[in-house]
């Protein structure tokens, strides 16, 4: 019912292409997608394998809803261990590939082992074969995913594919598919690159059905459809200017991390907003948005398409990067600008191209050179290391040459390819890594908006937002606004909005339609695909079942509570401007309640009765 | 007195022409609230949802008694969200 039924498994070290049918129970405990992946890989790998080792596995995974006519169901998930966290890794991107593997006839796609050769798998319908790589081993996505059209001749062939960066070891490089659509955090794509597996071509043509009731799924789409078109965030503000549209809300508000997250507020920050994007620019009159774009089945399209001045001087005579490409979203404008204290909207466009272009993390990047440029300015990198270059806060030419440099693999490049966390190690200054479990923030400051930061330090992938964004409500009133400054009542708040998004994840729909949506809203679409038990308090529990496994299998990974915390900086250094002057993060005083609310012994661990209630296995 | 207007997103048309980056210097009166500053600027109260004044959320209910001081930054968004 909606599920194919069906799961494809690729041994890259023999060569083997074998058909499994899904495991009912699992499904029904972990819906699809992140939950139902998560359980594969928790019960096939062993969490304390080393991520880039042929141990470890990497799973593509659909939702049940993936490739219906629900708005948003485009999702797909890339399930592994991540190099940049050694914990479990679940990105997940939209796009158009996710649909088609569905159309294809499968839910999942797990791979094992490491192929001897550099390859790639193809896949059309009940047709898969592993096809030699070495041509396309050294080039970047983009160039890869041409030259898989061309090999080919289809022109709807979805790819999804791994640069340069993953190949070279760079700890946070991601899977980009349809050109510039990202399962991006965590070093998803090193993992794939470590199996010698280049990309994923697919072809499907067999449609998506098996619905359980398809004249009610019909009726509960177009209810849904009808509720974002109402919505006045999904109807109008994304589409108009998609995420962007928080850069001038966060700096109002003082949560802006700025300069590495010594400030909370950037002076240039309205300069490389959602607003700025739209206006045109001096040099040449056009602005750098060109339109919006939607991913498969999607009805809100807060996608971004940009160009860059050509005469801006991160692309003179380099005339492959003048047309229209994935333009910046906030957390990537956020990290490459206010990070570095960057404020060339068209230098920021640059990097966030390259990106896509080569496979890596901008979050992660941006973040990475934010440290390198405060261990610049305090002297503990010279141009030595920084390939003659000064390397200061608001450098656009520091900020260019390092993501050029991270793309080639070359001289700093390869300092700045290890992330914040190890780079900051091997300078001697640990405390600057502004990281929880190895990965980086994303753009917003635990200091003014004190949920977040309980959430980041709790995340089961390192620091994320997208585990449960409690910003929404903190900051932006939906459901229904919290004051962001004090710690009282987000320990609720944050578990409920991560079990939520544990459960959204699994379906194979877009988070954003929760700015619009309730589980009220959801449920009835997944009930009408998959059968009645999905109701609005099924999928509540099946996200925490999720959250759980998740943290299981952490822990198994060698995660402590001594983990579950946020850089000394953001618990010492107060804020020194905006409505948060004087105050730190208060996660520690949160996270008593926070475990307790949980289920958790003080330790962190799930208690038995939490094992019990959820139906999860003990720990051992 | 003189405050700063900021006006976001879809509200950028209700700014005086001299607005720049989406921000002006504007003259109210005295004693004006929250409220009555918005309806001078023929901005709809529902479709300025986001009420932020000198970087702190104004909730609806506060809106018609929270009085303006000089030099004060009012900033106002419609519904929006991202992430």
């Amino acid at each position: 019912m909606s599920w194919t039924g069906k799961l494809l498994r690729i041994n890259l070290s023999s060569g083997e292409i074998t058909t499994e049918a899904l495991n009912e129970q699992w499904k029904n405990d972990y819906l699809g997608s992140r939950g139902l992946a998560t359980k594969y890989l928790s019960e096939e790998i062993d969490p304390a394998c080393e991520p880039l080792s042929p141990e470890n596995k990497m799973i593509m995974a659909t939702g049940p809803l993936t490739g219906t006519m629900a708005a948003t169901g485009g999702r797909y998930v890339v399930v592994t261990k991540g190099p940049l966290t050694n914990c479990v890794a679940c990105s997940n991107s939209g796009g158009f590939i996710g649909a088609e593997m569905k159309n294809a006839g499968w839910d999942m796609i797990i791979f094992e082992g490491k192929s001897p050769e550099p390859v790639y798998l193809y896949v059309e319908n009940d047709k898969a074969e592993l096809l030699p790589a070495d041509d396309i081993w050294g080039t970047s996505v983009w160039h890869t995913d041409e030259w898989l059209h061309n090999k080919h001749q289809d022109p709807l062939l979805r790819i999804a594919a791994v640069g340069r960066p993953a190949e070279n070891g760079c700890f946070y490089a991601g899977i980009i598919n349809d050109l510039h659509r990202a399962a991006g955090r965590s070093g998803v794509g090193t993992v794939m690159a470590s199996k010698n597996l280049k990309a994923v071509a697919i072809r499907g043509t067999l449609g998506v059905g098996n619905l359980a009731d398809p004249q009610g799924f019909m009726k509960a789409v177009n209810d849904g459809k009808a509720v974002l078109a109402d919505n006045p965030v999904t109807g109008q503000g994304l589409p108009t200017y998609g995420t962007q549209v928080l850069m001038n809300v966060i700096n109002e508000i003082g949560a802006l991390p700025t300069n590495n997250m010594k400030d909370v507020q950037f002076d240039g920050a309205h300069a490389i907003s959602g607003e700025a994007m739209h206006e045109p620019r001096k040099s040449d009159g056009r602005p750098n948005l060109t339109t919006n774009a939607a991913c498969f089945g999607c009805t809100i399209a807060c996608g971004r398409i940009s160009t860059i001045d050509q005469g801006h001087f991160s692309v003179k005579n380099k005339a492959k990067y003048w047309g229209n490409s994935g333009g910046l979203e906030y957390e990537a404008a956020w990290a490459l600008g206010a990070d570095n204290g960057v404020d060339d909207l068209d230098a920021l466009t640059y990097v966030n191209f390259i990106c896509n272009e080569e496979g890596f993390d901008p979050i992660t990047f941006g973040a990475t050179v934010a440290a390198a440029m405060e261990m610049y300015e305090d002297g503990d990198l010279t141009q030595e290391q920084t390939g003659g270059i000064a390397f200061n806060f608001g450098s656009a030419e520091a900020l260019t040459k390092a993501v050029e440099w991270v793309a080639a693999g070359e001289g700093f490049g390869q300092d700045l390819a290890l992330g914040s966390k190890r780079l900051c190690e091997k300078y001697c200054r640990p405390e600057l890594s502004m990281t929880v479990k190895g990965q980086e923030f994303p753009a917003y400051d635990p200091r003014g908006i004190q949920g977040i930061g309980l959430n980041y330090a709790t995340s089961n992938r390192g620091a994320c937002h997208l585990r449960g964004y409690t910003v929404a409500s903190e900051v932006l009133g939906i459901p229904e606004k919290t004051d962001p400054l004090t710690a009282e009542g987000k320990p609720a708040l944050v578990k409920a909005f991560q079990d939520i998004t544990g459960a959204v994840d699994s379906s194979g729909l877009c988070l954003f339609t929760t700015f619009a949506w309730t589980l009220d809203n959801i449920a009835p679409q997944i009930q009408a695909a998959c059968g009645s038990q999905w109701t609005a308090d099924y999928l509540y529990e099946v996200g925490e079942r999720i959250w759980n496994m998740e943290r299981d299998f952490n822990l198994k990974a060698g995660i402590t509570s001594a983990d579950d915390t946020l850089p000394e900086r953001l618990l010492t250094e107060a804020a020194k401007t905006g409505p948060a002057k004087g105050l730190v993060s208060q996660v520690k005083e949160m996270m008593p309640e926070y475990y307790q609310l949980r289920g958790w012994s003080e330790k962190g661990v799930p208690t038995d009765e939490t094992r019990k209630r959820l139906g999860l296995k003990d720990q051992g | 007195m003189n405050i700063t207007l900021k006006c976001f997103a879809g509200l950028k048309r209700h700014l005086p022409p001299h607005a720049k980056a989406n921000a002006a210097v504007v003259e109210v009166g005295a004693e004006m609230s929250v409220h009555q500053v918005i309806d001078l600027f023929k901005i709809d109260r529902e479709e300025a949802y986001l009420v932020i004044l000198n970087g702190v959320f104004v909730c609806p209910p506060d809106r018609d008694s929270t009085i303006l001081q000089e030099n004060d930054t009012l900033a106002l968004w419609p519904e929006v969200a991202g992430g």
